[in-house]
């Protein structure tokens, strides 16, 4: 298929970005969404240009760091996948596709696709972990019981990849729902419960010194998320700290 | 406990708690009001009671206003800060996507609201403070209206069918902010966990009966009197 791209392109975080249109033809609906902008960037070195800067690792939907606002929406149009694992199949011959950085004030842009998210591992290292003593003596994690159902909340609230595209969706640019997951994922096992209290304060406070928005519920954070974390998540957050500080 | 309400989950907390209160608020304003509908007298001896208990006047109202305010300024601080933590616009963004307009339009239907309270004073409010505060006549009696004057003002209102338009149409967009705000309280107080479709169903229940009565208590003293 042939496609119009509408890319946003930024030489560097100081400068000020645009939209530029590229052509892209030929392009396979069996290809994922990288392989088509590594099409265009090829393109655009044998043409002697700046190819378009954009994040990308294990392309296998598991380490976060793709992002890209396609169509209006983080990841595009497709449901529980992330950028790298969007097909072209998705889109139409003749198609015109827009495409954005992340957008949040707490996400600034470094170059063209690529945003520093680098807030989100300032607000794990306040409290998204727990403090095991890992020198030997090591205790064996199934003496520990911990119910089915407890055992299942918790690795749904641990697959947040830490993308961002709730972050990029909210229209407060709230990062709640990142937030809510990595509290979750250890309030609900008892190795976590020691720290409970100051994980919850910590975090939210390192949240909100990096100027996200607040979440009004919308709603769509839990939609556009590649990994289906609910919003139930959100709520157990809220929980945590009306519990830890009242 | 004071550094919780000034951080973003206790504001959320805040303004669902004030929420809370305006929700029961409004479903006994719509319960008294529909005895003008039902049994006009025994709308005018509850109207009489409510303005005239020092209770209801002096606690319950103060609170109430309190509210309303608290509810509103709060409401405008968390969405400049939300506006403030944007970044640059997108060029396109498709919200329908993922999240209901109403959802992402509480600060417009809010202000509609806000507009309405501004209406709704001048007509009644206004009106009654000056009657019981500055006139200093709390004996709820009207000259030329046997018993009570409370059913015979409402029913004068609602002869002029531009506030009858206006007041449709404020409720609409009530219904609009309560289909998003009543679940969206009970989040924030943590509460939707495995209870999400239940809250769901009153939430709607809700948005729909409270708005639609106080319509066709409208519509209804507009055309039978």
């Amino acid at each position: 298929m042939d496609l119009t791209l509408k890319i946003w392109r930024q030489k560097d975080a100081s400068s000020k970005g645009q939209m530029v249109d590229y052509k892209v033809t030929e392009i396979s609906g069996s290809m994922s969404f990288l392989e088509m902008m590594d099409v265009l960037n090829e393109q655009l070195v044998n043409a002697g240009e700046e190819p378009v800067a954009f994040d990308h690792d294990c392309r296998e939907g598991i380490c976060g760091m793709c992002s890209m606002y396609i169509n209006g929406e983080a990841h595009g149009p497709d449901r529980g996948v992330t950028t790298c694992q969007l097909h072209m199949r998705m889109f139409k011959d003749g198609d015109t596709i827009t495409i954005e950085p992340f957008r949040a004030a707490a996400f600034p842009v470094i170059r063209d696709l690529v945003v520093n998210r680098s807030a989100f591992d300032r607000i794990q290292h306040a409290g998204g972990y727990i403090s095991v003593n890992t020198s030997g003596n090591t205790q064996d994690a199934n003496a520990t019981l911990i119910s089915k159902h407890a055992a299942d909340t918790a690795m749904d609230a641990a697959t947040c990849i830490g993308c961002g595209a709730c972050v990029a969706t909210c229209k407060n640019s709230s990062a709640m729902l990142f937030v809510g997951a990595k509290v979750s994922q250890y309030a609900l096992l008892p190795q976590g419960q020691v720290e409970a209290a100051d994980r919850v304060k910590n975090m939210v406070a390192q949240m909100d010194l990096e100027g996200f928005g607040n979440c009004t519920n919308t709603g769509a954070c839990e939609v556009e998320c590649p990994k289906g974390i609910s919003l139930d998540n959100i709520a157990r957050m809220n929980r945590e700290l009306m519990k830890a500080s009242i | 406990m004071s550094g919780f309400f000034k951080s973003s989950i206790g504001r959320k907390v805040a303004m669902a708690l004030s929420a809370f209160f305006l929700m029961f608020f409004l479903l006994q304003h719509l319960s008294i009001n529909i005895l003008s509908v039902l049994n006009p007298e025994l709308f005018n001896e509850v109207s009489h009671f409510m303005g005239t208990n020092p209770l209801v006047q002096f606690v319950l109202q103060p609170i109430l206003i309190f509210a309303v305010v608290f509810h509103f300024v709060m409401g405008f601080v968390l969405e400049l800060r939300n506006r403030k933590a944007n970044g640059v616009k997108y060029a396109k963004n498709n919200g329908a996507a993922n999240s209901t307009w109403f959802s992402r339009n509480m600060i417009w239907s809010g202000l509609t609201i806000l507009a309405f309270i501004g209406l709704h004073f001048v007509d009644f409010w206004f009106p009654e403070m000056n009657t019981k505060f500055i006139q200093g006549d709390w004996s709820g009696t009207m000259e030329g209206v046997e018993g009570f004057r409370y059913h015979e003002e409402l029913v004068h209102k609602f002869a002029n069918p531009v506030r009858v338009a206006a007041y449709t149409i404020s409720f609409i967009f009530l219904g609009l902010h309560l289909a998003h705000g009543f679940t969206s309280a009970f989040q924030s107080m943590g509460g939707t966990a495995g209870r999400k479709k239940t809250l769901q169903t009153i939430g709607k229940a809700y948005s729909i009966i409270i708005p639609a009565g106080f319509i066709f208590i409208a519509i209804y003293h507009h055309f039978n009197h």
